[in-house]
């Protein structure tokens, strides 16, 4: 078995390949020089807080214990079906019985900024170094994309003590996956630590000059900083399955079972596309932890002969200063919103479906204030259940009571 | 030497349900299982020291609220990944309507 991709999700099939019992080779393939770790901090924790460091999926000895060969600083270049072999940059082929493909996403980049030293991405521990690097007290910092990881990044300089500006095209944060509500509360946290934020805002030009880089705005605005984070996205990394003639459709395409269209081919996590079977096949791709996790799982069971199919439902959350926010399911599959308070402030929006059916909910406060409760309604959603709107919104309405109904 | 120490009344936890009990700078997390049984573990998750008694309880598992790390409240053992280090877990008995937990001494 070989995994092309040492992120959460490939990391995660290696391990499972192992816990389902399977005993011969399995190599990792990773692209970055360090072990496995987790990415979510990066942004978060391992931004704010000193020293945090990595943090490792699992330490070199389990990887040995588990009999998983890891290759690091590696690339694999391409892929002969038909003898079912990868080959890496360092001219070495690797024999597989079945690949999994799970090269993972790559920051989208802003073509004006590229002429400009100071601008930085966040994917990588590596690009997380460079960023920290520029959080120091006083300094100013842009941030391009009011987005999770811009916003994330943005509260984490804030907390370090730099002067943060975010510059965001839309009239709001978190267009893409948030609720107008939720936007709004995390557009208030912002504003009120101090960052200047500017929505509806259209950068024109990028120039560095001695001692820090001018952001040009639309409306005449110019904003000077001493490094300008970028977060506008993120873009599948496909080529290695394009130029292998696998079908690829916004990201690697894969079916419920997480098979490519060659059969001997598995893909998960980011880099990959995939039906939906709770919104009637819905194509979808997610840059989560959580999904990469259960689509890594998923794609070692189905390796090793399984026919299982992909049923989880869509999950990730995101720290901001004190609060947090947590999403299940697809919140533009809703088309009615039911509003339930949790206290001190915390509250969770219910999606409903034209014909009632729950199939997302949205939350946010302090700590973990509406974790429990998601995670509730992540398991109604997976049933497909149809609770009464008085009883979502009713806040000593047990949501526990309404999954056993 | 066994320290018994009252953490909570019978009725702070639900049936199928989780608490938190603050102690001299530590925490933990008290449960009442489905068949009306008390268990008590440390309060914090294995793998990022996250608040479990904001978790979901469902049987004898406790689904840390963050990141989905499960457990068994009642042996501790960890099930599955992200967690991978099992938690500790301490003596209960009820007395009078209290829930007492032992933490003077390192159970496994």
């Amino acid at each position: 078995m070989v995994i092309v991709g040492a992120g959460e999700a490939g990391t995660r099939a290696a391990f499972a390949l192992r816990e389902r019992g399977y005993t011969g080779p399995v190599s990792l393939i990773g692209a970055e020089r360090h072990l496995p770790y987790e990415r979510p901090p990066l942004s978060k924790d391992a931004m704010a807080l000193a020293g945090a460091g990595m943090k490792a999926i699992a330490d070199a000895g389990r990887f040995e214990q588990a009999g998983i060969r890891l290759v690091l600083s590696a690339a694999a270049i391409s892929i002969d079906r038909a003898a079912r072999e990868v080959k890496l940059e360092s001219g070495v082929s690797l024999g597989y019985e079945k690949l999994l493909l799970a090269t993972g996403a790559r920051p989208r980049r802003l073509a004006m900024a590229e002429n400009s030293r100071r601008c930085v991405y966040l994917r990588t521990h590596d690009d997380a170094e460079v960023i920290r690097a520029h959080l120091r007290p006083g300094a100013r910092i842009a941030v391009i994309g009011g987005g999770f990881i811009g916003l994330e990044l943005a509260a984490a300089a804030r907390m370090l003590g730099c002067a943060v500006t975010v510059i965001e095209t839309e009239k709001r944060l978190l267009t893409r996956a948030v609720p107008a509500e939720i936007a709004a509360v995390l557009h208030e946290a912002h504003a009120k630590s101090g960052v200047d934020l500017r929505c509806g805002a259209a950068v024109t030009a990028i120039v560095d000059h001695g001692d820090g880089v001018s952001i040009a705005l639309a409306d005449g605005a110019s904003i000077d900083a001493d490094a300008c984070i970028v977060g506008i996205g993120a873009i599948p990394n496909t080529d290695l399955a394009e130029r292998a003639g696998l079908a690829v459709e916004n990201g690697v395409r894969v079916d419920e079972r997480m098979a490519t269209s060659d059969p001997h081919i598995f893909a998960a996590g980011d880099c990959c596309s995939f039906p939906l079977g709770v919104y009637a096949g819905r194509r979808v791709r997610l840059e989560a932890w959580r999904n990469a996790q259960d689509q890594g799982n998923l794609a070692a069971r189905n390796m090793l002969g399984r026919q299982e199919n992909f049923a989880a439902i869509p999950w990730f959350w995101s720290d901001q200063f004190d609060l947090s926010l947590q999403i299940a399911g697809l919140v533009d599959e809703g088309v009615e919103t039911v509003r339930r308070e949790a206290g001190e402030g915390a509250f969770i929006l219910f999606h409903l479906a034209a014909d009632g059916r729950l199939v997302a909910a949205s939350g946010i406060g302090q700590g973990n204030a509406v974790a429990r409760d998601i995670r509730l309604a992540e398991m109604l959603i997976a049933k497909k259940a149809r609770p009464p709107r008085d009883k979502l919104a009713a806040a000593d309405t047990k949501l526990k009571a309404l999954l056993a109904a | 030497m066994p320290e018994w120490i009252v953490a909570c009344a019978v009725d702070d936890v639900d049936e199928e349900d989780v608490i938190r009990f603050d102690h001299h700078g530590r925490t933990f997390a008290i449960y009442r299982s489905p068949e009306d049984e008390f268990f008590a573990t440390d309060g914090l998750c294995t793998h990022e020291k996250v608040h479990l008694a904001d978790g979901l309880v469902m049987d004898d598992i406790i689904e840390c609220p963050k990141h989905n790390g499960r457990f068994n409240y009642k042996t501790g053992a960890a099930r599955g990944a992200p967690v991978c280090v099992n938690l500790q877990t301490y003596p209960v008995k009820v007395e009078a309507g209290k829930v007492m937990i032992e933490i003077g001494g390192v159970h496994g």
